[in-house]
């Protein structure tokens, strides 16, 4: 087994075009932020699939926990009249 | 990605509650995600599986590498190289989709690199000829997109991604093998005998690439069970031959099978026996190419590990002069 040190993982976002967010690619490894930018460079954009890059140390990334699902997200799911279906509009009425 | 966890210790009885709402939501094709519960056996078999498929694309780059530099125009050599980074970027993004479930890059190339961890066997079959690039793109990476279109949906959210992402690029691959084969094919009768010659040599190695028949695959059960897997191994395999045939007969070329016919009742092609003493002769390390590939990525590895080191001795240095300033 090798008792060398890896290189860190980092996360990658790129931005496909100007006008959108930038959306997660995946990860790679790399020795700092310069280089994982000209590594995510070869690997997420060999077809032009970006404009803009950001990579963002994993280590670094709080995530919420899967357990936690119920009690983060089901609240949501009983208020319904946070969208604008709820709500009874007069069919003669237009424009809203 | 950022989220692995090692797996919490549960007792017995949690465990198969665990298991039962894990099997419920693959049953549901909800994805399973690199935080979520998963029985370690189904770690395992991922972990397994991703990290081969990441060493077959790895290894995949070399026999192809050996005609880059021979190629016969600058338009086929450009194609060639990057084919052949797709591959490494193929076999990186499948590392990193093992790595979710907790195991390090370090460990799986030092699997790879002690002859533990398997690889396709399709690449311990030596390239001899210009016609074994196109016969490659246009028979090995066709078998491969066969497989790994079925693998778009698989249950492991980051595996399924990687595959969506590599059937993408993979169809390039296909299309610029098929390009040379049919230059050859429509060429001089020496470089149609060449074509030929690079046919009879790669077809039954291509057919194995589906793995042994579904009576003798003893992971297909839980594989199917687990979502991992869709297809069977011989109807994957069916259809890359149905969906080939054609193409053969359109280069006027013919595959070794003389036992290959159209079946009018069923609607596919009959094909002949597999000589599957071959495939576990090649798969236990004795193929024309094994000690090759595997001295080659040995020795890549361990060349360039002062570069590695080098790097990240240079980003330790950087960090620390930035500190200071």
């Amino acid at each position: 087994m090798t008792t060398r040190k890896e290189w860190p993982l980092w996360e990658v976002f790129i931005r496909s075009r100007d006008g959108l967010h930038h959306k997660h690619a995946g990860s790679l490894h790399a020795p700092d932020a310069e280089l994982a930018i000209q590594n995510a460079r070869d690997l997420y954009t060999r077809r032009s699939e970006g404009v803009s890059i950001w990579v963002v140390p994993s280590a670094r990334i709080t995530a919420s926990e899967p357990a936690d699902k119920d009690s983060l997200f089901d609240p949501a799911a009983s208020k319904v009249y946070r969208h604008p279906t709820f709500y009874t509009i007069p069919e003669e009425v237009t424009n809203i | 990605m950022a989220e692995v966890e090692k797996p919490e210790l549960v007792t017995a009885v949690d465990e198969a509650a665990l298991e039962a709402t894990f099997q419920a939501r693959v049953d549901a094709e909800t994805r399973v995600e690199p935080r979520d519960w998963m029985p370690e056996k189904y770690r395992k078999f991922m972990v397994r599986q991703i990290s081969q498929h990441a060493h077959s694309e790895y290894v995949g780059m070399l026999p192809e590498g050996n005609w880059i530099t021979r190629a016969p125009t600058l338009r086929r050599k450009a194609a060639l190289l990057a084919k052949i980074q797709d591959e490494a970027g193929h076999a990186a993004y499948l590392y990193s989709a093992a790595e979710t479930l907790g195991t390090s890059r370090d460990q799986m190339l030092e699997d790879l690199h002690s002859g533990k961890a398997k690889y396709s066997s399709i690449f311990n079959y030596p390239t001899l000829t210009w016609a074994d690039i196109g016969t490659i793109g246009w028979l090995v990476d066709g078998a491969a997109i066969v497989n790994q279109v079925a693998l778009c949906r698989t249950s492991y959210g980051p595996y399924a991604r990687a595959m969506v992402r590599i059937c993408k690029e993979e169809s390039f691959h296909q299309r610029q093998g098929f390009e040379i084969i049919t230059t050859l094919a429509h060429g001089a009768p020496e470089q149609k005998a060449m074509a030929q010659d690079a046919l009879n040599r790669w077809w039954w190695p291509a057919l194995m690439m589906f793995g042994p028949h579904d009576a003798d695959s003893p992971n297909s059960e839980i594989a199917f069970k687990w979502k991992v897997k869709r297809q069977s191994n011989d109807d994957l395999r069916q259809r890359f031959v149905d969906m080939t045939i054609p193409q053969a007969d359109y280069l006027g070329l013919t595959v070794p099978d003389p036992d290959l016919k159209w079946n009018g009742e069923t609607g596919h092609y009959d094909f002949g026996p597999i000589d599957w003493d071959e495939f576990w002769r090649v798969v236990k390390g004795d193929g024309l190419c094994n000690r090759d590939r595997l001295d080659a990525r040995r020795s890549a590895h361990e060349d360039g590990a002062w570069v590695r080191e080098a790097a990240l001795a240079h980003a330790e240095k950087k960090r620390a002069a930035k500190s200071a300033a």
